[in-house]
């Protein structure tokens, strides 16, 4: 059947969600922003929602089992309450998504039960690299064997708290294939280089890191000899970064509705004007087409089906959507909306990154 | 509940045997019907009778079933009312199953107009007029008009409401319906316009026209009332059938009524005038479109898939391949365009679903109804647009069909409330807006 209804367990988690998106996340998001930084507190409350430990097997110390349709839901609001931190708070499921997707039982049995404790995970993943043509499948970076050895070579960037990591999960070319490698942050040669700079989701902090023949034990490929599908993850990857665009977009969308309901010019609230009142309309009528588009995206993933296409459509019209959302309630603002006291501006930015960003399993 | 994007097996079956229609009844004559405007489509209407025979009558089942179940809880509050003893030990109602009637219908129009969207608007049965009388008549009166559907020669329904000064702006008819108490008749005066199949309701087939009219012209909108007007009424005559952009195979008819009487039980619903704010005939015509507007952009996106496919087929005997996967650096804007068409068309396509889903649970639908007429009349016009430009000197060649789609495809942009009265339609739903509010 075609429904579109979420179970009980699925609506109770996403107003939990909503409602910490709402009181901490809201609250906060301009701080965090401007000093570059997610405060300590924000993060241990996002952590003891369990989102991760849901998504991971009673087996290996979780509750759940995971569901890109529910990862779908929940990313959504936590992008509505905020992009920058959500993608701090989410870092370890960088590490630990994949290694429960494609990790083998030892690789799940030694590293996921740290996912499912109290205490915010020190892990983090190594995919992007610093170029103009980045393609997660052709990647320059190199493992190599050697004896029961892989010795990892290059540069990346966009690594999410990779100062504090324990745990790096960094994808190399091996042979033509992406792979992808467990790395103890304590290895010798990871070079931690500067801190990146972005456009926006500034909040999380983000570095360069240099792996410089770098060893590791070959019981440390992520899947072992059969190692990992990159497709596939990069399905799941698309199909998670497109539902924080519609959360990002839903914000804006939003905001925008409810400052032009408000906003008198010429003697009566802006939205009473086609001009502004259709936008906001194309807005939402895209914002719920994508939605739909990530949702069966998920369902796909989920039901076992090949998700691909359903997962790439989703992810190159999210890209479009939340640009055009965002930018849309910018305008909508109009003055305002560039002034950095209204939160449109930031999201205008956060907006503008989902087309360059592709690879990562965040939720 | 939970969510789902399945087509059930069953649907999935009968589409696949719409598609031989599509493909053996439709296609063939698709160039034919545009080149010679006001020809009929008989191969096709005497293969789809049968199965739209056979829905009529599921249709009509329908009706009466929740006419039943409406009867049955009225009474159930009335014993509770008078013996002030609870009814709780009576056996509750049977939970009524999810319905997929609709899901079926967007289901085989997509197909239909995949094949070719002109001809499908010539399917045998109640249309747009049976639609109106489903949403808002009695149960007796579906019976009573649609049973001539279920059986026999193949008949058409037609609703009329545009009139030459009143298109989008529908509260503004002029023609008349007045009632002779002498005779108990109403009585039709005026002229309709761009009334969609009805020569062949009311010329070519004893079918019928649901007829949009008011009794009180000084009532406004709550003056108008659907009238059931029957094939062979004295007074009702076909003055014109238009010629048009596309969909020429479909017939456009101009109808006027001089003096046009029908019986006083041919209104539809209830037919004393409200005044103030139960604006009950307006109101009923606007139900209508919630029900038709998700089939208008079904069959928008039918149209769509069959210009992109055609396209991409026609471009990999050229060697230019959908690529699905690859960063976007590495797409040429050809391939780029093609993945973009297909978004365009899938976010309608999930769009429409939403709003059938919940026509199909009886929920209100009028945002999500409106958002699918919306984005899918305009993502049609896009993509056909690009398909005759992506095939290059021959897409816009008469050669291929993607220039007679790219024709077809703009009436789902216009008919069933333009793109921007749909747009209109969202923006007061997400506002909050009466229509002085937002104009």
């Amino acid at each position: 059947m075609y429904s579109f209804d979420m179970t009980s367990e699925q609506k109770m988690l996403v107003e939990t969600v909503r409602r910490f998106a709402e009181k901490n996340l809201r609250t906060v998001y301009r701080e965090a922003e401007e000093s570059k930084h997610v405060p300590q507190a924000v993060v241990q409350m996002g952590w003891e929602i369990g989102l991760l430990p849901g998504a991971i097997d009673a087996q290996f110390g979780g509750y759940g089992e995971y569901s890109a349709l529910t990862s779908a839901l929940y990313l959504e609001e936590l992008a509505w309450g905020d992009l920058g931190i959500t993608l701090h708070l989410l870092t370890p499921n960088l590490f630990a998504l994949p290694v429960a997707q494609f990790g083998n039982d030892k690789q799940k049995e030694q590293y996921l039960a740290q996912f499912c404790d109290e205490k915010f995970p020190k892990a983090t993943a190594a995919l992007v690299e610093p170029v103009i043509q980045f393609d997660p499948a052709e990647l320059k970076t190199t493992a190599v064997k050697e004896g029961d050895t892989f010795v990892i070579n290059g540069k990346k960037t966009y690594v999410p708290l990779a100062k504090d990591a324990e745990l790096f999960l960094v994808y190399a070319d091996e042979g033509g294939v992406t792979q992808a490698y467990i790395v103890p942050g304590n290895t010798p040669g990871i070079k931690l280089g500067k801190r990146v700079k972005l456009m926006g989701m500034q909040a999380v902090e983000m570095y360069e890191v240099e792996f410089d023949n770098v060893v590791v034990p070959k019981g440390n490929r992520l899947g072992g000899l059969k190692g990992i599908r990159i497709q596939k993850m990069l399905t799941l990857s698309r199909i998670t970064l497109a539902a924080l665009a519609v959360g990002q977009a839903r914000a804006a969308y939003d905001y925008a509705v409810n400052y032009a309901k408000n906003r008198v010019a010429f003697g009566e609230p802006i939205a009473h004007r086609q001009s502004i009142a259709f936008m906001l309309a194309n807005m939402r009528i895209e914002l719920e087409g994508t939605r739909l588009m990530v949702w069966e995206a998920a369902y796909k993933f989920d039901t076992g089906e090949d998700a691909t296409k359903a997962a790439v459509l989703a992810k190159l019209y999210a890209d479009k959507m939340v640009l055009e959302v965002t930018d849309g309630a910018v305008q909508v603002l109009g003055g305002h909306g560039y002034i950095r006291e209204h939160p449109v501006e930031l999201w205008l930015r956060n907006g503008r990154g989902f087309a360059t960003l592709d690879g990562n399993v965040i939720g | 509940m939970s969510i789902e994007f399945k087509l059930p097996e069953a649907i999935e079956k009968q589409v696949r045997g719409v598609q031989i229609v599509a493909e053996n009844a439709m296609r063939p004559d698709s160039r034919r019907l545009d080149d010679n405007e006001h020809e009929r489509p008989t191969r096709y209407v005497a293969m789809m009778l049968p199965q739209m025979q056979e829905m009529e009558r599921a249709n009509i089942n329908a009706a009466k079933a929740r006419a039943a179940a409406k009867q049955q809880t009225a009474l159930a509050q009335k014993t509770n009312g008078h013996g002030g003893v609870a009814v709780m030990d009576a056996p509750p109602a049977e939970a009524p199953k999810q319905s997929t009637a609709n899901l079926l219908l967007v289901s085989i129009i997509e197909m239909l107009s995949w094949g070719d969207a002109g001809i499908y608007l010539c399917i045998p049965g109640g249309g747009l007029g049976g639609a109106a009388i489903q949403a808002v008549g009695t149960a007796e009166q579906v019976e009573r008009f649609l049973t001539r559907y279920t059986h026999g020669g193949p008949k058409w329904g037609a609703m009329a409401m545009t009139e030459p000064q009143a298109g989008s702006d529908t509260g503004n008819i002029q023609t008349t319906a007045t009632f002779d108490a002498a005779t108990n008749e109403w009585v039709l005066n005026g002229q309709k316009i761009f009334c969609t199949s009805g020569k062949l309701a009311l010329e070519e087939s004893d079918g019928l026209v649901v007829v949009w009219a008011t009794v009180d012209k000084k009532a406004g909108r709550s003056g108008m009332k659907p009238f059931v007007v029957e094939a062979g009424t004295p007074g009702v005559i076909i003055a014109k059938v238009e010629e048009k952009l596309g969909i020429r195979a479909s017939d456009t008819a101009a109808i006027i009524f001089d003096n046009a009487r029908i019986p006083a039980d041919n209104v539809l619903g209830d037919a004393e005038v409200k005044t103030g704010e139960a604006t009950k005939g307006f109101k009923g015509a606007m139900k209508t479109f919630d029900t038709t507007r998700p089939i208008v952009a079904a069959s928008a996106i039918g149209i769509g898939r069959a210009a992109l496919e055609f396209t991409r087929d026609m471009l990999a005997k050229e060697g230019v391949r959908m690529e699905y996967g690859k960063p976007r650096w590495k797409l040429t804007s050809v391939q780029a365009d093609l993945l973009d068409m297909e978004a365009q068309l899938r976010a309608a396509w999930l769009l429409t679903l939403k709003a059938t889903a919940l026509l199909d649970a009886r929920e209100e639908n009028k945002l999500e109804s409106s958002m699918a007429k919306a984005k899918a009349g305009r993502a049609v016009s896009l993509v056909t647009q690009k398909a005759v430009e992506l095939l290059g000197p021959l897409g816009y060649s008469t050669e291929f069909l993607v220039e007679k789609w790219m024709r077809d495809a703009k009436i789902n942009d216009i008919y069933e409330g333009t793109g921007q009265i749909n747009t209109l339609i969202v923006a007061r739903e997400i506002l909050g807006y009466t229509r002085n509010e937002l104009k």
